[in-house]
């Protein structure tokens, strides 16, 4: 097994021995319940989002409402209360220098956390998904699905668009994972790292409602987490989701370039 | 390479800011030995002990590990070599034998089949499922020789590693670092703590502000003191005192409790010998005064002001 491999393969060992890795994952899968629950009580709803009018028609549309509702800053959230720890943790429990010091190189290691910090995005999506799925199947049945067009979909269809959308979304959540990674590399401090992630994720919001060409706010980070609006357009609209998979690639090829700089060459001393 | 020496150090540099933690460290540790590294706290052992085990950088000098740099052959530099900076650290929330399983994974699965037997060598057999942060400070450290043995090292870096230990976790350690230099482990231990350091190490070097003052034997060091001041004890004291007052060679003549003690070259002794005898005394005891350790140790580390980081 490669280095990196092994590093991964203990770095997710090592989620799954600590209580923040289900804060995250807790939420998404509790938050669709929280919705059909709260949907349950009252009339109307947010129909207004986008597919928000197939709620109470299919449970389909459950999981992707929420994931419209978690794209602004719960998702991010859920993200950079991991990733924003990876590394930072392992210089507050001065543990690093433990880990530096046998067979493995450094870029392995940091690969190692980087692919567990992806993976916790990808079980997270997948944990919100499932509840979504389960709990909107429950309250309003597996039914056809009206897409952004007004033309219906099978319930099937509707389902793997489902699965590819929510791997749309997951690319630019990776971005955010790979910047809190980077901070969490840069200043060796979770917290610091954690609100770091935020600010970037609101900021970038911020920037994008002051911006008002559409050239530039296609290329923020914000404007990556409705790419897979074009899945449920008629025909599906590629432009949006190439251009998700291309700028987020590059908001996750930046910062773990420079993460990479800073944790090969980093003096592993106390502060 | 079975040839190259385990340790060698030279003209190590590492500054911080304006601060020269390391200035200019030599050091040589040869197969075999068990090498104390004594210096009083922020002398520049753990800033040295670090740019061994490559987790930080040197500004100027070269060191090497068996021939090979750790600053830029990581991490085949450290193959053979296992140790620890400071106190042994380890994941809280994983027990005491998946902590080993995953550092015996990070050596590529090397030691995994030793991790039983190391858990009963350093006693922590009983407790190896149980979560480390419910630990002693000495089970912690005993964890750590046992995570470092994993590795089956030909050298051990250990800093400080009684530290923190109640009196019978430092004989056992001792005795451990001991066992394991008689197992053929060259140990390079650093420590303030000047008994450690006489009982087990056969070799020392002496840092301060982050310069050697000495690098040597422990027999040497005591040698090189010269005191040329000899301890006397005589049928009649108060008669010796006189006699030796009034002889050219004897200076600086003290009575004091049940003994004389006097300075003088050492070809000079068998003459005052003999003046004594005439003076019709009988000399019980003439041995020269040796320096203990400590005030040998002090009389090199002190007096300077402290500069250097840790």
């Amino acid at each position: 097994m490669s280095g990196a491999l092994v590093a991964y393969r203990w770095e997710v060992r090592k989620l799954l021995s600590q209580k923040r890795t289900y804060i995250g994952i807790g939420a998404a899968a509790v938050l669709p319940v929280v919705f059909v629950t709260v949907m349950a009580l009252q009339k109307g709803g947010p129909y207004d989002a986008p597919l928000g009018h197939n709620l109470r028609r299919t449970g389909l549309a459950l999981a992707l409402v929420v994931l419209t509702f978690v794209s602004r800053f719960g998702a991010q959230l859920a993200v950079a209360l991991v990733a924003g720890d990876i590394v930072a943790n392992e210089h507050a429990g001065k543990t690093l220098k433990m880990i530096l010091t046998r067979s493995l190189r450094r870029g392995q290691i940091l690969a190692g956390k980087t692919l567990a910090s992806f993976t916790y995005v990808l079980v997270t999506l997948l944990a919100l998904g499932l509840a979504g799925l389960v709990a909107g199947s429950i309250a309003w049945g597996f039914n056809p699905l009206t897409n952004l067009s007004g033309v219906q979909v099978s319930a099937f269809r509707t389902l793997w668009l489902s699965a590819a959308a929510l791997g749309v979304f997951a690319l630019p959540l990776i971005a955010v994972a790979a910047f809190a990674l980077l901070l969490s590399t840069w200043t060796r401090n979770s917290a610091a790292a954690i609100v770091g992630t935020l600010v970037y994720a609101v900021g970038q919001e911020a920037i994008g409602g002051l911006v008002h060409q559409d050239w530039a706010r296609h290329y923020l980070l914000s404007d990556q987490f409705d790419g897979w609006h074009g899945l449920f357009m008629s025909p599906v609209a590629w432009t949006p989701i190439i251009r998700a998979i291309w700028v987020s690639a590059l908001f996750v090829a930046v910062p773990l370039a420079l993460a990479w700089a800073i944790f090969r060459r980093r003096d592993v001393a106390d502060d | 390479m079975p040839d190259e020496r385990p340790v060698e150090v030279r003209g190590l540099v590492k500054r911080y800011g304006a601060v020269t933690a390391v200035d200019g460290v030599d050091l040589t540790v040869d197969a075999g030995d068990v090498y104390g590294f004594l210096g009083p706290n922020g002398a520049g052992k753990t800033t040295t002990l670090r740019i061994l085990l490559g987790l930080i950088r040197s500004d100027e000098g070269e060191a090497r590990l068996f021939g090979r740099d750790p600053q830029h052959e990581l991490p085949t530099a450290l193959d053979g070599v296992a140790g620890f900076v400071e106190t042994p650290y380890f994941y809280p929330y994983l027990s005491g034998r998946k902590n080993l399983e995953l550092l015996a994974a990070f050596d590529r699965d090397g030691g995994r089949k030793r991790i039983d037997q190391l858990l009963r060598l350093v006693d922590l057999e009983r407790r190896a499922d149980d979560r480390v942060n419910g630990y002693s400070q000495g089970m912690r450290q005993r964890l750590g020789v046992a995570a470092s043995l994993l590795r089956d090292p030909r050298l051990l870096l250990l800093d400080e590693p009684t530290n923190g230990l109640d009196p019978g976790g430092m004989r056992d350690m001792r005795h451990l670092v001991v066992r394991l230099s008689s197992e053929g482990i060259t140990v390079l231990l650093s420590s303030h703590l000047l008994a450690e350091v006489e009982e087990i190490c056969n070799r020392v070097a002496i840092i301060r502000t982050g310069r050697i003052v000495y690098e040597g034997t422990l027999a040497d060091l005591r040698a090189s003191a010269g005191s040329n001041r000899y301890r006397l004890r005589t049928t009649d004291d108060a008669r010796a005192r006189q006699i030796l007052l009034t002889h050219p060679e004897a200076r600086d003549v003290i009575l004091g409790g049940d003994e004389l003690t006097f300075s003088c070259a050492e070809a000079e002794v068998g003459g005052i010998s003999r003046a004594l005898v005439e003076g019709g005394l009988g000399i019980t005891a003439l041995v020269p005064e040796e320096l203990s350790l400590e005030s040998l140790f002090f009389e090199l580390t002190e007096d300077e002001p402290q500069e250097a980081a840790a």
